[in-house]
């Protein structure tokens, strides 16, 4: 716990999300179920990660405003869950309530090619349900969703991680 | 009550819905009723709604002392995921509690890295509570 610097290799957390992915997909009947069941384990991994997150900046202090909780989730979150900061974070400009993180390839979806009968699916609703469960447990319940965002110049799509608080 | 009796410290951690571990610490020989055992645990219950409040007005963890019953101080320490930390003791050292929760705040942790243990769940890992034992040795 106290050894923040250890790293995972990209290619254990891979295969064991490739793993992950295949056993819910022998369990389920449509890609949304599939979506449904990562966003779920991932939120079990979300209140996790934050006291684990929290602990280690030593501040001994919570967030108490949507904006700073966002932040610390984009910014310090990330860097210890995916070695970076998240590539933006916005609020909306129609909707105040709903702000969107963008990653520009999220390792869920990396190595990932979806079969034809599986065409909507975003393994990056594992992450999404990540976030959704750190901040449930901090008290700024969410719904959050991940959506792939087709790039022109690029061969990988960049996906948004849309963010609509509950209150 | 009476005044000849010492009571023990105890520690209650409670999740979103429900108690999710409770322990006392016996400090020395000391005789305790039934009495005194649910009436611990009816001080820290009633100072839950001091401990939200508390928790409303600062970002810090630690809420130092929250309410007083007699002569018995109830302390209380937040986590970011909103699991309060509640200790009733007679002392008054504010900087002994703080260390003492921030020790059980990395025992708290360690215990959620475990996959096996859910968050928001009751704690009945026996490794833990030998943990916090040891920890309410050293500073309470």
């Amino acid at each position: 716990m106290r050894d923040a610097d250890r790293h995972v290799s990209r290619s254990a957390f891979a295969y064991l999300f490739s793993e992950m992915v295949q056993y819910h997909t022998s369990r389920i009947r449509s890609a949304g179920e599939l979506e449904l069941k990562l966003h779920e384990v991932g939120q079990r991994v979300g209140a996790k990660t934050l006291e684990l997150v929290t602990i280690r900046e030593k501040l001994m202090k919570r967030e108490s405003g949507v904006i700073e909780m966002l932040q610390f989730v984009s910014s310090t979150c990330w860097k210890s869950l995916f070695g970076k900061v998240a590539d933006s974070l916005e609020r909306s400009t129609d909707c105040g309530n709903e702000y969107m993180i963008h990653e520009f390839e999220p390792i869920t979806n990396c190595f990932v090619s979806i079969p034809t009968d599986l065409g909507h699916l975003n393994c990056a609703a594992y992450i999404a349900g990540i976030l959704a469960g750190m901040l449930d447990c901090a008290h700024f319940p969410a719904v959050v969703s991940a959506h792939a965002m087709p790039a022109p110049d690029r061969t990988a799509s960049n996906t948004v991680f849309l963010i609509c608080m509950l209150d | 009550s009476p005044t000849n009796h010492r009571t023990m410290p105890m520690l209650l951690i409670v999740g979103s819905r429900e108690p999710l571990y409770e322990a006392e610490f016996s400090t020395g020989p000391q005789s305790k009723t039934e009495d005194t055992a649910h009436l611990n645990q009816f001080i820290l219950h009633s100072a839950m709604d001091m401990v939200d409040d508390a928790a409303q007005s600062t970002n810090n963890m630690y809420l130092r002392i929250v309410d007083r019953f007699n002569d018995q101080n109830v302390f209380a320490f937040v986590t970011a995921g909103n699991i309060r930390f509640l200790l009733l003791h007679e002392g008054r050292n504010e900087e002994q509690v703080k260390a003492f929760f921030q020790e059980v705040y990395e025992a708290y942790v360690k215990l959620l890295m475990n996959p096996f243990y859910s968050y928001d769940t009751p704690i009945c890992s026996t490794s833990f509570d030998q943990r916090i034992q040891a920890i309410a040795r050293r500073y309470l």
